[in-house]
């Protein structure tokens, strides 16, 4: 145990900690790239399709974060499947998916005969209650996000940009976007003893919204991102300790503020700065 | 080369070449064919009959990509997207480099040289989603130059954007041409802004090349491509009947 200030002057807080930076900093990252193409919700998708993969685990009694890995990569690659192909939209796609996710999920919860606390922790999450052994499997998993985002960053953001011309100058596009959907996939398994299965696609997408009121280029933007996803799971761990209140909603409250701040001060600073205001919009609206 | 959807056939016997450092405008009516002969040409839809060769090569199996540059019509820019023009255009230099390989001085020298090129230099660090419509096509015009292809592909690069960009777009074109000996394939209704620079017009009528030669055997007939900028779109609009030039 480091020897750490309160709220983190215990071993369980400081488990929490470790989780809670790894993924403060992968799920952004990871959700920089699906707010720009207007797929935000695909974190609500492929996490109700992971609460089918941890019931599951829980009804075959085996690890639910193993099968919920194995379940949340597969419909992943089955959304960007069906999404790419232009057979239904993206929306429609990940509706579909959602649905019929959380249906097995309730489903094999209530045949596992597990519909209770330990169901609960995974879609609500439960950090304060992680293992070291939990610790180093989020850590492992942040770091093959990172890893991963690092060597196909810069080609996704072409993508991006436009897909046709990432096509036309010889981009793996197809490859490109499936390795995007798997590393949603692997943020959410990870994310979800953080902040639980429901509120998981929040931290991907909460912190990207306000780094885009303030960020002028895509990098800049990416950094105040990951910078609000750590800053917004330590204070959320501080204030649940403090207060008692269920960590995972607190860090995802404490994201939302953090927007709600920003977009509401954000032309006074940028103004006092010498710019204009980047644009203040929540990602997926327009000005 | 014949392309069709189902038993509709857009293209029939469509036979176009473009040589190195020539000027090309493909134009024609609404309907005629324009747009899915530029998707063959980019590989992005196979011929139904006949072949494309790109340098020599199928679309699909050409290596260097970058020897192709590709402008898409008005690219859907999310209007909050947080990039720069400098990132943009970066982007393109991908086609070069691959998607693996760090750039490098010379790659960062390239994006810096296709930016000037456009005259976006001094806007490098603003937001592309926060530029004029003319400045943003150039930015994506400067995307595809940061590979320096051997062909720039340009899909109605021109529409709608201010008479100042056109002739900015007109000077990098050019420049692309005289500076580079690249070739330039321009899709556009739109020519006024490089009528003069032009060295070949072909025009498609109902999926068959209608008129193919220099600008200037298009203007003997009373096509103004220049002077008087309407006439263009009006006389391809009137190619629904018959019409007196054929080449």
């Amino acid at each position: 145990m480091l020897p750490l200030p309160y709220p983190f002057d215990r071993e369980y807080m400081q488990l929490a900690l470790v989780s809670g930076i790894a993924m403060g900093t992968a799920a952004p990252l990871v959700g920089a790239f699906l707010v720009q193409r207007r797929l935000s919700l695909m974190g609500d998708g492929i996490g109700h399709l992971a609460f089918a993969g941890v019931a599951g685990g829980l009804l075959l009694e085996v690890w639910p974060v193993a099968t919920a890995l194995l379940v949340a990569v597969a419909g992943a690659l089955a959304i960007e499947r069906l999404r790419g192909r232009g057979r239904v939209s993206g929306d429609l796609a990940l509706a579909l998916f959602f649905y019929a996710g959380i249906a097995a999920g309730v489903v094999l919860a209530g045949a596992s005969d597990r519909f209770d606390a330990t169901v609960l922790s995974y879609l609500f999450g439960s950090i304060l209650t992680v293992s070291a052994a939990d610790t180093w499997t989020v850590l492992a998993l942040g770091v093959a996000v990172l890893a991963t985002m690092a060597l196909i960053g810069r080609a996704l953001f072409a993508v991006v940009l436009d897909e046709e011309s990432a096509r036309v100058a010889g981009l793996p596009v197809d490859a490109l976007n499936g390795a995007l959907a798997v590393v949603v996939a692997v943020t959410i398994v990870a994310a979800m003893r953080v902040v639980g299965i429901l509120l998981v696609a929040a931290l991907m997408v909460l912190p990207v919204a306000t780094a885009q009121v303030l960020g002028r280029s895509f990098r800049t933007t990416v950094g105040l991102a990951m910078a609000v996803g750590v800053g917004s799971s330590v204070v959320g761990l501080g204030a649940a300790r403090q207060w008692g209140l269920p960590p995972g909603g607190t860090i995802v409250l404490v994201a939302a503020g953090a927007f709600g701040v920003v977009s509401l001060t954000a032309e006074r600073l940028l103004r006092r700065a010498g710019r204009a205001p980047a644009l203040g919009s929540v990602p997926g609206t327009s000005r | 080369m014949t392309f069709a959807y189902g038993q509709e056939a857009v293209l029939d016997g469509v036979s176009v070449a473009v040589e190195p450092g020539e000027f090309v405008a493909l134009v024609g009516p609404n309907g005629s064919g324009k747009s899915t002969l530029l998707r063959c040409l980019l590989g992005l839809l196979a011929p139904t009959a006949g072949a494309v060769r790109l340098f020599g090569v199928p679309p699909q199996s050409l290596g260097q990509r970058w020897r192709l540059g590709y402008v898409p019509q008005r690219p859907a820019l999310a209007r909050d997207l947080p990039a720069t023009v400098e990132e943009v255009v970066a982007a393109g230099r991908l086609a070069r480099t691959g998607w693996r390989r760090r750039f490098r001085a010379e790659d960062r020298e390239e994006v810096e040289h296709a930016m000037s090129s456009v005259a976006l230099l001094d806007l490098r660090r603003r937001r592309v989603s926060e530029l004029s419509g003319g400045q943003q096509q150039r930015a994506f015009i400067a995307k595809a130059l940061a590979g320096r292809p051997d062909l720039l592909v340009l899909d109605e690069p021109v529409a709608g954007i201010d008479a100042e960009s056109q002739r900015r777009f007109r000077d990098s074109l050019t420049h692309l041409v005289e500076e580079h000996r690249s070739a330039v394939l321009l899709v556009s209704h739109e020519l006024g802004a490089v009528a003069e620079d032009l060295d070949r017009v072909v025009v498609l009528r109902r999926g068959s090349v209608y008129f193919d030669g220099p600008p200037a055997e298009l203007a003997a007939t009373g096509v103004s491509l220049g002077v008087h900028r309407d006439d263009l779109p009006l006389w391809l609009e009137g190619l629904v009947a018959p019409g007196d030039v054929r080449h």
